[in-house]
């Protein structure tokens, strides 16, 4: 018999009714975090010190706190934390510590939240396996020998883990539904223009979101509701209220249609994950919603133009890292373009100069129009499948990822093979519409599987009542291997 | 069009990376890879498709980017300075710039 995950839910409701204590809270979970580091090497930092004296006051404050109060998160290596490292799991920011608090960092700590420690990542959030991470690759905590997924790998194995029960990441393409799949939880991508990036380090622009990861679809819910909402300092939010979420859980799912692009679930998934995510849109139909046909026809152009519009805009925003005002510096540059081509060369790792490398190209005079402005055509055609698919539906199923986790060093030589795990997730992020990868069983070699569902712009609500909804009827019930003690 | 190892020399030196041999090696069939398989998009006829607008759709336009035009503190000299490389008298050093005449071709 499992014991009860130590979800928001629980950790609040032990914390208001006194039997434990923030600071109790936040000590178990450094010194999980510190316990399981060696095996899962999910944390860049831990700050035992500022966690725990973050839980005195909280203790010590009568009353008051937000909706996470004495909830101890942990937060990509990648998002702006004071009194943190942020080296984004690059060489060129090794030490770099930000002089403010991103947007998001500000509303957990208003909803008094703990923040325990930076999460590794792949190098500049690029990469699906954290194997691109200048500090070594994270491992899975359902076999350690498999990847994560990535690139926010890190904070997926950290809640998978049962060290947090809820960890900030951010996707470009699947940064965050794809390793939710892989480790077995849920991760939540909202749409684009709902949760600020200032603070987050830019990766491409057009695409970039903050997004979460939870134990349970309403932790997720929680520190999204928490963290979304218009901000000044990022000209893309969108002035829209931010919903509460969690209290429209519930209900029957009557009336409500779950739309399957049946040609995305052929050639090419692994035959578990196609058994399993068959099962959950049975599992909605025994729920009472109606499953019905949608096509997306240019799905699968969507790994093309993500790999344009994201090289492009990273080769753009990675501009800046030219060992100037921060980061490192090579030794000794004889002038200022050796100091740039050298401070980027000894800081970079393989993947990052390979997309940079991408990016200039597709940018670079006379192809253009041949492939950045083609690329951002197609994109329009894949937001209008969106738009007619949800002329039929309240949300798109498919799996979050082809195969369950692939083994260290399984596709690190293969560049497009890796780009590939990325197939279901990075039209969510081209079309700029929200997703949420929610666990559905395990494939026969004992590793986690996700479904993801899609909504349209703004359709937090819809996506995450459903996942809600099946997510109670279908607990995950396996653990992984490596965990925090009960 | 096939991608070189002197198309890649070109590329690195605009994007100020300074590969190394063995990287040429790599990278140039791994960039052609790439290269090769985006060009699947020519297969769609996109002449009458708008270009999408950064993230934005019909649907996502709602965003304010105006905002109030007040003076607010900024991060301050010091603060900006803290995590330079090699800060000096209030400034970011680095390397000489200006070249002498025999040195020109630097730049």
């Amino acid at each position: 018999m499992t014991a009860p995950d130590r979800t928001i839910e629980l950790i609040s409701s032990e914390l208001s009714g006194g039997s434990t204590s923030a600071r109790a809270v936040a000590a178990r979970t450094v010194g999980a975090a510190e316990r399981l580091n060696g095996m899962l090497n999910a944390f860049l930092q831990i700050d035992r010190e500022g966690a725990l004296r973050r839980a005195e006051a909280l203790d010590g404050e009568k009353g008051g706190g937000g909706a996470l109060r004495g909830v101890p998160v942990a937060v990509k290596d990648n998002i702006c934390v004071r009194g943190m490292q942020a080296t984004c799991g690059s060489r060129i920011l090794a030490g770099y510590h930000p002089p403010y608090d991103a947007t998001v960092t500000e509303r957990l700590n208003a909803a008094g939240a703990v923040i325990v420690g930076k999460t590794n990542c792949d190098e500049f959030a690029m990469g699906s396996s954290n194997e691109n991470s200048a500090y070594g690759a994270v491992r899975n905590p359902w076999d350690t020998e498999r990847v994560p997924g990535g690139s926010s790998g890190g904070s997926a194995a950290a809640v998978a883990a049962r060290i947090v029960p809820a960890a900030l990441g951010s996707e470009t393409g699947g940064s965050v539904r794809q390793p939710a799949a892989l480790c077995g939880i849920v991760g939540v991508k909202p749409t684009y223009g709902r949760v600020s990036r200032y603070g987050l380090v830019a990766f491409g622009s057009s695409l970039d979101q903050v997004s979460v990861f939870g134990l349970t679809v309403r932790d997720a819910a929680l520190v999204l509701q928490t963290i979304a909402g218009r901000d000044e300092r990022d000209a893309t939010t969108a002035d829209v209220a931010v919903p509460d979420y969690v209290s429209q859980f519930g209900g029957d799912l009557k009336g409500a249609r779950i739309g399957v692009p049946r040609a995305l679930l052929g050639e090419g998934v692994d035959a578990d994950v196609r058994a399993r995510v068959e099962e959950a849109i049975d599992a909605y139909r025994s729920l009472g919603a109606e499953v019905v046909d949608v096509e997306l026809p240019h799905a699968g152009y969507s790994i093309a133009v993500y790999y344009i519009i994201a090289t492009a805009e990273a080769s753009s925003n990675l501009a800046r890292y030219d060992g100037v005002r921060y980061g490192f510096r090579a030794e000794d540059p004889k002038d200022l373009r050796e100091m740039y081509r050298r401070t980027r060369e000894e800081g970079f790792g393989a993947e990052v100069k390979r997309r940079i490398m991408l990016g200039t190209y597709v940018l670079s005079s006379g192809y253009y129009d041949a492939y950045y402005l083609k690329a951002q055509k197609v994109r329009t055609l894949i937001q209008r499948d969106f738009l007619d698919a949800f002329e039929k539906c309240d949300a798109v199923l498919t799996p979050t990822t082809p195969t369950p986790a692939f083994r260290l060093g399984e596709k690190t030589d293969d560049p497009l093979s890796m780009y590939l795990s990325d197939i279901y997730t990075c039209m969510a992020n081209l079309a700029g519409v929200p997703g949420v990868s929610v666990p559905c069983g395990l494939s026969s070699n004992g590793l986690p599987v996700g479904f993801q569902l899609m909504g349209p712009h703004w359709g937090e609500p819809v996506i995450l009542r459903l996942a809600d909804a099946y997510e109670r009827a279908h607990p995950l019930a396996a653990r992984p291997r490596v965990m925090a003690a009960e | 069009m096939p991608i070189t190892e002197s198309d890649i020399r070109k590329i690195a030196a605009l994007a100020h990376l300074e590969i190394t041999e063995e990287e040429l090696r790599t990278l140039a069939p791994q960039v052609a890879a790439i290269v090769a398989y985006v060009e699947q998009l020519n297969e769609l006829d996109t002449g009458s498709v708008e270009p999408a607008i950064g993230g934005l759709t019909p649907e996502g336009e709602r965003t304010e980017a105006a905002r109030q035009d007040r003076t607010r503190p900024s991060l301050g000299q010091a603060l900006a300075l803290e995590q330079a490389p090699e800060p000096s008298h209030g400034h970011f050093r680095v390397p000489k710039v200006i070249a002498g005449s025999e040195e020109k071709e630097n730049f």
